[in-house]
């Protein structure tokens, strides 16, 4: 027999294995803290089997909560040097204000994740990319710090590394003169949990934030955008974004 | 008729003093790079809101001046208009030493410039950016072969050719140039077909604008005679390119104000937005369009060197007046990410975003002029460049002494 023939055995075996301790713990609820998305052997590749999204509902969204914020600063250790213009902000509380009816509501923006994402398409490295789950990245190694993505992101997703960074935490890589933006937590979501910023808004009961797989009919996100009305910001421009908000 | 001779200018002593000066422009500005570099962009005027500033201003503008540089060749060549041939040669060191100035300046303004490797290494052929860099590389690959078949003899037969595929590369670069803010979907000010022949239509201003001061300043430093029936044929149509750009200018206006939905952008840039209204109206209306016209048709100014001189330097600052608007103006008019809403955060949302020039921002700018114009002189130094004389009697095919003694 082959070295990889018996690779394939090896490879197998472990993804049935993998397979069968997801099924376990799908069928025993309660085990993990939070809600298993989808968890993906370290080794198995992103398929667009699965295309990762979320649902915020704007009503449930506090006015002075910024929970979503501050465990996102946290997780990626988001420390500003106390400059707000060229500080990151990789999610940020937004307050609107309707200028007929002056209606006031407050949500969270953050990467959008387009299906369609213009940082992608005019990035000249290929450094913005998105993964084949819908998760819309930046490889630090390969930006040049062109910052021409921040011109043509039209949610003001993204931040410029404007000075020296300290203390980063290893599964989020980034580097002065290089942009970067929500990354969906996507260490968190390939090992099976959902980002911090969703955790932090559930774990406080507002509940304000869904994630999940779109793609996946039965999954409490798709279930939630099926039977309530949800819209995608700047939906006009066509790119089909990940993120859907409810109440605006 | 008299035969062309093209003779190197000369060297000595205040030729490198001129080299020496700006040289210390250059290294001023590799200074400043290296320190915008070293700290961060925290150090400029840049943010999150205004990501591209004042070097870009100046990159932007040397790029379209650049291409715009090469029309009189392309006269001289592809529209065979004789008159223009002398100065053929000039016009294609110059779209190169400007393209090469630009493109040092955009550079350096990079994140991460010492990743410029993976700039030329990593494409995605999606991205207009991307198209650039081969457009601007290729550029100087086709001009650089156009002036070959020019300066040697044995190559001349090749020359139309060799410039007419010059004058289509320039004319798909510029198209790409404003096709850079074209494409941008996101932002009022841009996503719009019409900056793509604006920017066009604006090299050719700005462009030509460069090119008279060069010609002008050469010939006087090297002491060689210039006539005014190509000076004033020059002046003629640097006025139609004002004029032609103000069209352009216009029309995008008027379209965006019958626009219910541009209306914001336009009362930003034409009424209130401060140092945007003013820099638009003052520099890039006033001092950079309408006062070089009147400069240059008014029989007072028009047939003088001097006041053709000023007209050309009004342009280049009216251009980059334009430049800075166009860049700087539509980044400052916040995204509309919630139309019909009043936006508030943390992020400088629904505000106007803050943006005033660092000294730094504005060395490296400079410095990019400053190595534009050290390379076309050392360029016209070290190649035959420029014709011993451009009197009169020298390039007019229709020249007559008579004639003019008669007149």
């Amino acid at each position: 027999m082959s070295k990889e023939s018996n690779i394939d055995i090896y490879r197998r075996r472990f993804l049935s294995g993998s397979a069968a301790t997801a099924a376990g713990l799908a069928v025993a609820p309660g085990v993990l803290l939070t809600e298993v998305a989808q968890a993906k052997p370290a080794d198995a590749v992103v398929t667009s089997d699965v295309r990762w999204g979320m649902l915020i509902d704007t009503n449930k969204c506090n006015n002075g909560c910024d929970d979503c914020v501050t465990a996102c600063n946290e997780e990626h250790n988001l420390e500003g040097f106390g400059r707000p213009s060229t500080d990151a902000q990789w999610i940020r509380k937004v307050t609107l204000k309707d200028k007929q009816t002056g209606y006031v509501q407050t949500l969270p923006v953050l990467c959008q994740h387009c299906e369609h994402p213009p940082c992608v398409d005019v990035c000249p490295t290929g450094a913005s990319f998105k993964r084949a789950d819908g998760i819309v990245l930046v490889d630090k190694h390969i930006c040049i710090g062109c910052r021409y993505c921040m011109m043509a992101c039209p949610y003001k997703a993204r931040s410029f590394i404007h000075e020296s960074l300290q203390d980063q935490m290893p599964y989020s890589p980034r580097g002065k003169g290089t942009v970067e933006s929500c990354t969906f937590c996507v260490h968190r979501v390939d090992a099976g949990m959902t980002p911090a910023c969703v955790e932090a808004c559930t774990a406080e009961n507002h509940n304000a934030m869904t994630f999940g797989d779109m793609n996946d009919p039965d999954s409490e996100l798709s279930l939630q955008l099926k039977q309530h009305n949800s819209r995608q910001i700047r939906a006009d421009l066509g790119l089909n974004t990940g993120v859907h908000y409810r109440g605006i | 008729m008299k035969q062309l001779v093209f003779k190197e200018i000369d060297g000595g002593k205040p030729f490198y003093m001129l080299l020496g000066f700006f040289g210390l422009f250059v290294l001023t500005a590799l200074g400043a790079a290296w320190y915008m570099e070293h700290n961060g962009h925290w150090v400029t005027g840049m943010n999150n809101q205004v990501v591209w500033g004042t070097p870009h201003v100046f990159a932007v503008f040397l790029i379209v001046a650049a291409s715009g540089a090469l029309n009189v060749a392309s006269i001289s060549s592809v529209f065979n208009k004789t008159a223009y041939k002398p100065l053929a040669r000039l016009s294609g060191l110059l779209a190169i030493t400007l393209l090469v100035g630009g493109l040092a300046v955009l550079v350096l303004d990079l994140g991460r410039p010492d990743r410029l490797i993976v700039a030329m290494t990593y494409y995605n052929f999606k991205s207009i950016f991307a198209w650039n860099i081969m457009l601007y590389t290729g550029f100087i690959a086709v001009v650089g072969v156009y002036l070959w078949m020019m300066m040697e003899h044995k190559m001349n037969r090749f020359t139309k050719i060799a410039g007419f595929s010059a004058f289509i590369w320039r004319l798909i670069l510029t198209t790409g140039t404003g096709s850079i803010f074209g494409f941008l979907v996101a932002r009022q000010a841009y996503d719009t077909a019409i900056l793509a022949p604006m920017f066009i239509i604006m090299s050719f201003s700005f462009g030509l604008a460069i090119f008279l001061l060069v010609l002008m300043g050469i010939y006087k430093w090297s002491d060689r005679p210039l006539g005014d029936n190509i000076l004033l044929r020059l002046k003629n149509l640097l006025g139609i390119f004002i004029a032609a750009v103000l069209y352009f200018v216009l029309t995008y206006h008027l379209t965006n104000l019958y626009i219910t939905e541009s209306h914001g952008i336009e009362q930003f840039i034409l009424m209130d937005g401060g140092v945007y209204t003013q820099v638009f109206w003052i520099l890039q209306i006033g001092v950079g369009s309408l006062l070089p016209l009147a400069l240059l048709y008014s029989p007072a100014t028009g047939n003088s060197r001097t006041w053709i001189g000023i007209a050309s330097l009004l342009v280049i600052i009216g251009g980059l007046a334009q430049i800075y608007v166009i860049i700087i103006g539509g980044q400052a008019y916040p995204l509309e990410i919630f139309p019909g809403k009043e936006v508030a955060s943390s992020f400088a949302d629904g505000i106007v975003g803050s943006y005033s020039p660092s000294l730094p921002e504005v060395v490296l700018g400079i410095g990019g002029v400053a190595l534009a114009l050290a390379a076309t002189f050392v360029g016209v130094r070290v190649l035959r460049f420029l014709p011993t004389s451009l009197a009169d009697e020298v390039i007019d095919p229709h020249y007559s002494a008579e004639a003019e003694a008669t007149a």
